[in-house]
């Protein structure tokens, strides 16, 4: 047994870092879009607010399954023919993206109002504010549920799998399909994203403690 | 100090500002001008638009009609009787003009006592680092706070905290420093300690608007005081004038006698 696991481990290297690519961008992508359209959503004007609100209920309101699916087998009827592997990736980034927008929504919402003004009576401008006042503030309220998205977002990336990518999850299939020994595998494979997730959530509890100067 | 001995051309200049929230008029047509060195106090009951109009002045809120002038600058909106708003970048350079101090102190607590003096020195004026840091160090001293330089907010008493926020606002040079109740916050024992720093700017020519419930201390600061009901200025004169207990000016003596049941 242990040495097919051996024998398989290169192969599920290889998996583990499509897994990793994919987590990696999905993040990424998210926390950038996420932000911008959670701002939006804060202090935008009517419409811009209306918008990101429809996008965020939408998207969180569909499974990320279905979404996958339509991304790649839908969107080609419009004309959109996007390859497997950034389909997956658009697919988990516009999921990850609405909840980044609610975490940024309840952190910044969190912030009295009064640290707007008093950033604003002092002469600084809306980036400054959010940048200098706003930010550093909701920083420690954005991180803890945002790493629990990461974390969410590595697990979920097992789904890319479903549209053939060969990551983690599908490398261990097909090792399976192989050896027919399903569970000492299916058990390396939850210990590497145990692993990947725990590693994560050790960072974060740090990071919070690094943060934890305002008043409650 | 009533008679303001510096006084200087009109600073500020508020022509008949109206504002409503919704179908609520909050103000009606205020005007009031305070000149170069003046201190003027605004009192009235609550819901009278006190603070809203302190607000107005340095456009946290805007206005639907009427003027308001900084040294002749045109505060929210740009000039020829549009009711165009300036560009965030200009709002922002005006705003920096003005100096405000709020109920609620509103010191940023992710940054030491210095730290929010230094960050519209750095970012808003464009000083460096030292220079900010000095600038700091000379306004924290002035306020008795030299040795709190690198305590955080929530390491300060009320007291303290407001003397931090007057000295953030007035280290940025403004012409004009708008004081939002800015001891109703506090507990009475730490009034006063916050009040002395408002008469030594006061005394150094800086020029004020200020919202206050502090009654003795508007009429021994105040150049003038102004009284504001139903979202209307109703009366203004020196505080002698304003105070006297024999005023013909129906509402406000029945906001005189209401206060002095409740506070003496």
């Amino acid at each position: 047994m242990l040495s097919q696991i051996l024998y398989a481990l290169p192969f599920l290297a290889a998996g583990f870092a499509v897994t990793l690519w994919v987590s990696l961008l999905v993040v990424v992508l998210s926390l950038i879009a996420g932000v911008l359209l959670g701002v939006g959503l804060v202090y935008g004007p009517m419409p811009l607010r209306w918008a990101v609100r429809i996008f965020s209920d939408t998207i969180r309101g569909i499974p990320i399954l279905v979404l996958m699916f339509f991304v790649y087998y839908g969107l080609p009827a419009i004309g959109l023919h996007l390859p497997s592997f950034w389909a997956a990736v658009s697919a988990l980034t516009l999921f990850k993206t609405a909840q980044v927008i609610e975490y940024l929504r309840g952190a910044v919402g969190s912030i009295p109002k009064g640290q707007f003004e008093a950033a604003m009576a002092i002469g600084l401008t809306f980036r400054q504010r959010l940048t200098y006042v706003i930010f550093p503030q909701a920083f420690r309220r954005f991180l803890p549920p945002w790493i629990n998205g990461v974390t969410d977002a590595v697990k979920g990336s097992a789904l890319v799998s479903l549209l053939g990518i060969t990551d983690l999850m599908q490398a261990i299939n097909q090792v399976i399909g192989r050896t027919y020994e399903a569970m000492p595998l299916y058990i390396l494979g939850a210990l590497i994203y145990f692993a990947v997730n725990y590693a994560l959530s050790l960072a974060s509890r740090r990071l919070e403690r690094r943060f934890s100067f305002i008043r409650e | 100090m009533s008679e303001a001995p510096n006084a200087g051309p009109v600073l500020l200049d508020v022509r008949d500002v109206s504002k409503a929230f919704g179908t609520v008029e909050v103000l009606r047509s205020v005007s009031l001008q305070v000149k170069r060195g003046e201190v003027v106090t605004v009192i009235g009951p609550s819901g009278s638009g006190k603070t809203t109009l302190l607000r107005c002045v340095n456009f946290l809120e805007s206005y639907d009609s009427g003027s308001i002038r900084i040294d002749g600058n045109e505060v929210g909106y740009r000039e020829a009787g549009t009711r165009q708003r300036r560009r965030e970048r200009d709002l922002a350079a005006m705003r920096a003009e003005t100096g405000m101090v709020f109920q609620s102190f509103n010191l940023f607590p992710h940054l030491t006592a210095a730290g929010n003096i230094m960050l519209g020195l750095t970012k808003v004026r464009g000083k460096k680092e030292a220079e900010a840091r000095s600038i700091a160090e000379h306004w924290l001293g002035r306020v008795g706070l030299a040795h709190k330089a690198d305590s955080l907010p929530a390491e300060l008493s009320g007291g303290q905290q407001q003397r931090v926020g007057i000295a953030r606002a007035v280290a940025m040079e403004p012409k004009i420093l708008l004081l939002d109740e800015i001891t109703s916050a506090l507990d009475p024992e730490l009034v006063g300690e916050v009040l002395a720093v408002v008469r030594s700017l006061a005394e150094d020519g800086m020029t004020m608007l200020m919202v206050t419930h502090e009654m003795a201390f508007a009429r021994d600061a105040s150049s003038r005081i102004v009284f504001m009901a139903d979202g209307g200025v109703s009366a203004v004169g020196p505080p002698k004038e304003i105070l006297a207990a024999e005023t013909t000016n129906e509402r406000l003596r029945t906001f005189l006698a209401r206060f002095r049941a409740s506070h003496f």
